[in-house]
């Protein structure tokens, strides 16, 4: 384990930790000098005013509009100020950068399975290299679980159904704690595991160990020849089907009128959920495959279909 | 109309009043007497604040070592989930409301009984109701969802009594939301002549904005219960995406009701601090119309930030940004509370009895648990502190530190009234020094603890967050000394206290009219207001016309 913190301050090992970390100290240090003003009037009036002492109590009024308005007032620039701060990093967290490594997570009770893209798959660790902005798309096989790496100063839920995403760029090799920070059941504590930022080059020989696994996308057409798609979604087929080739992110019209783009959470949702939205022109006739395909390669085949976005057709 | 006088016999010994007016059990148990009914919200909150309390010791023993080894992680998830449905349905909730509230209001606005008195009786029956589901769940084999309930975990995944413990609160909120209507027609319908809105107390101000909340919000809960419940007894499905749901949906339900919650928890204790205030610093109250609008304006606000619970859940980013605006602007009414009370102190002449002590502590403590929010309520900082320690730092110093300081506070400032006896005041005094330093200790380096990015629920953790951990299971044992305190000492109070007499503190407010304990009927002859809330100023002329004693 990486033990460099100092205690009390958590590492910093991403690229949103200094922003992060720098609106918190901010904060402490405001609301430290109002709670000290507080407790300082406080204690000098106990003192001064104390039944019996000799302090006048001349002119005490029991209002005062100025006062009250004033301290109405003068909080609101304050906050307003660290709202817009701590927004703009929000939204900052909420973009990942269009070149970010994409990499796939599936939570389940109670463990983390990873999917690179190159095809390597871990599990509850998580080897990225470092200064390299990464982005996970994550999805859960079950309850709500929820990606914490305190170093990075991110978290996001993991849903069921639905793909979330979390980035970051980690900024300092090391080992870094991943936690699951929303209770999903017996051994939600148990359920973590740990980060490794490596340099580039440990990085490239650790993707490169063992048996070179086919990339993802490669693994996501086998999926795709073996439970058939190829039979409708193929240029020379019988039944009139989508074409798939190039449709990632790409603006799809839909039979009701409506126009969709084709993102992870479109294409995920016309496997499971076919009758949900029908592109415009075809008829409902694409069987659901809930229960018949599992999480993991219902990523690969979204890998797949992407990577048919790319000029040539074969394989990637 | 009647024009009595105000004037009471002070100083006669009552001889017959609510406490004396049959002694069978039959007397208490279908008694309408709002008094009685107070009392018996009492002994109940109390049994179920040791019940959860008994829970939350559990965990901090557990919590002494990272890797653990007291209880399994499966008891571990059904005690917090025990403690977090017991103390936020069957304690903090109705603490304040039920129990001073119910003794209070009445005998606050000059009224011989809330307006529906059976009405009352039976809040007090489904309240006891649901506490049995919960109790039954708890010892049936527990239940382990927390008390968010969140979906799907509680309503597909979880294994245990997760219904019964559900169909608790689901009959205990209708207990709530019948009191909170009773009081609000009380507030309205039955003050005495004289008595107009700016001459409440500010006690009044708060329960009244909290019976809104109760009313508004709580069906809202009975609904996502519901719901819930639906999901699991029959599949149909709302929550579960595997059947069609959104698991998103339940988030905004629950906390559309426990957002609110929050505030039925804490306006209360600011409406019993606003009480002792005037009354230990011999002042009227400063600002008193602010603390009033401030009161309905936190309580407007308080259903408009439900959202900030939501910041990593993948709810819009747009939308975290709306709710996190509210929930800043939601801390402005609460300050304008702080700063008004300091002021109340300027130029009085200030005392420090016990129920003064708890009101300094609330102060304390309150003002750190509502900045802390500000951390939560910035975008950025709260996905790095959102499920760590530091949210649960930060709501128990709203919580703890905050209603049951009020709620302390309370009852030692008005169990003279309540009992027409007087506790041990040094006692009572080293209570509440020692619930503050045992509070802080416990919870301080748990906002730490979140800081350095420990999770919440957790019973096995990282070795080095065991210095901190270990730090707050010595604040819960010095924590759990001084609630014990109170307890004895009030206790012996009933038998061996002194005779407290009709207004031991010269506290203003027609409750001190009447005799200790009060009459069946609260008053000897029905009483008129004359003057403005507080007026401690009038009374320190009055009382130096007198030969001036201070208690």
């Amino acid at each position: 384990m990486n033990n460099s913190s100092s205690f009390p301050f958590p590492e910093q090992a991403s690229n949103l930790a200094p922003g992060v970390d720098w609106i918190f100290y901010t904060l402490t240090a405001i609301c430290g000098a109002m709670t000290l003003l507080v407790v300082a009037l406080i204690t000098l009036f106990c003192i001064r005013y104390r039944q019996g002492s000799r302090a006048s109590r001349a002119n005490a009024n029991p209002r005062s509009l100025p006062w009250e308005v004033g301290w109405t007032l003068l909080p609101l620039p304050i906050f307003l100020a660290i709202f817009f701060w701590a927004a703009k990093t929000y939204f900052r967290m909420s973009r990942p950068p269009k070149d970010a490594m994409e990499i796939n997570v599936v939570a389940k009770q109670w463990m983390w399975k990873i999917q690179h893209s190159e095809g390597r798959r871990e599990i509850n660790e998580l080897h990225i290299p470092v200064g390299r902005a990464a982005k996970l798309v994550m999805i859960s096989q079950d309850v709500i679980h929820d990606f914490y790496v305190p170093a990075f100063r991110t978290k996001q839920d993991v849903l069921p159904g639905r793909y979330t995403t979390e980035w970051f760029t980690p900024t300092k090799p090391g080992k870094y704690h991943l936690f699951c920070a929303q209770y999903c059941g017996l051994d939600h504590a148990i359920m973590g595991g740990w980060i490794y930022v490596m340099m580039p080059a440990d990085y490239a020989q650790w993707l490169a160990q063992g048996q070179p696994p086919d990339s993802l996308a490669a693994q996501g057409q086998r999926v795709f020849y073996t439970l058939g798609c190829s039979g409708c979604h193929a240029a020379n087929s019988k039944i009139r089907a989508p074409l798939l080739d190039g449709i990632y992110g790409k603006p799809v019209p839909l039979s009701d009128g409506t126009i969709v783009t084709a993102d992870d959470q479109y294409l995920r949702d016309s496997i499971l959920l076919p009758n949900k939205q029908i592109a415009a022109g075809y008829e409902p006739v694409m069987p659901t495959f809930q229960n018949r395909i599992s999480e993991e390669d219902l990523t690969a085949v979204i890998a797949y279909l992407k990577s048919l976005g790319s000029v040539e057709r074969n394989d990637p | 109309m009647n024009t009595e006088t105000r004037e009471l016999p002070m100083t006669l010994e009552p001889r017959a009043n609510y406490l004396n007016d049959g002694h069978s059990i039959r007397s208490w148990l279908l008694t309408t007497d709002h008094k009685r009914i107070g009392l018996l919200y009492m002994v109940s909150i109390t049994l179920f604040f040791f019940v959860g309390g008994a829970a939350a010791a559990l965990m901090r023993l557990e919590l002494l070592r990272p890797q653990g080894g007291l209880v399994t992680s499966a008891l571990y998830n059904k005690l917090f989930t025990m403690h977090g449905v017991i103390m936020v349905w069957f304690f903090l909730i109705p603490s304040i409301p039920t129990v001073l509230g119910n003794f209070l209001i009445p005998l606050m606005i000059g009224a011989r009984d809330v307006a529906f008195p059976r009405l009352n009786l039976v809040s007090w029956y489904l309240f006891i109701a649901g506490g049995a589901f919960a109790l039954w769940a708890i010892i049936a084999g527990g239940v382990d969802t927390g008390w968010t309930f969140y979906t799907p975990y509680s309503s597909t995944y979880a294994n245990g009594h997760v219904l019964a413990m559900a169909a608790g609160i689901f009959i205990a909120g209708f207990g709530s939301i019948a009191t909170g209507l009773n009081f609000i027609v009380t507030i309205h319908k039955m003050r005495a002549p004289g008595l107009t809105w700016f001459r409440l107390p500010l006690f009044i101000w708060t329960i009244y904005t909290t019976s809104l909340i109760l009313v508004l919000a709580t069906p809202v809960l009975a609904i996502t219960l519901t719901l819930m419940a639906l999901e699991r007894l029959f599949g149909v499905g709302i929550f579960n995406p595997a059947m069609g749901g959104d698991p998103l949906l339940f988030q905004h339900l629950f906390w559309f009701y426990s957002h609110p919650a929050v505030y039925i928890m804490i306006l209360p204790g600011m409406g019993v601090v606003s009480e002792l205030i005037p009354c230990f610093a011999r002042k009227p109250m400063f600002g008193y119309r602010f603390i009033a609008y401030a009161t309905i304006a936190i309580g407007v606000f308080g259903f408009l930030v439900w959202g900030h619970h939501m910041f990593v859940s993948s709810q819009s980013v747009y939308a975290g940004m709306i709710f996190s605006i509210l929930s800043f602007l939601v801390s402005i009414p609460s300050a304008i509370k702080v700063f008004n009370w300091t002021a109340t102190l300027y130029k009085g002449s200030i005392t420090f009895q016990t129920p003064m002590l708890y009101a300094f502590g609330f102060i304390g403590l309150f003002t750190i648990g509502g900045l802390t929010g500000l951390f939560l309520a910035a975008l950025a900082v709260d996905v790095h502190l959102h499920d760590t320690y530091f949210v649960i730092a930060h709501f128990h110093y709203i919580m703890v530190g905050g209603a049951v300081m009020g709620y302390l506070g309370g009852l030692h400032f008005w169990w003279p009234k309540i009992t027409g006896r007087l506790y041990c005041e040094w006692l009572a005094k080293l209570a509440a020094v020692t619930i503050f330093a045992g509070f802080n200790l416990t919870f301080f380096p748990q906002f730490i603890l979140g800081f350095m990015g420990m999770p919440r629920r957790y019973p096995v953790y990282a070795p080095e967050f065991q210095v901190l951990n270990v730090l707050s299971t010595a604040g819960a044992s010095i924590l759990a000394i001084g609630y014990a305190l109170p307890l004895a000492y009030l206790l012996c109070s009933l038998r061996y206290g002194k005779p407290a007499g009709a207004n031991p503190w010269k506290a203003t407010g027609l409750e001190w009219k009447t005799s200790s304990p009060p009459p069946r009927d609260n008053f000897a002859n029905a009483p008129v207001v004359t003057e403005e809330p507080y007026n401690y100023d009038a009374q320190a002329a009055e009382l130096s016309l007198e030969e001036n004693s201070h208690a």
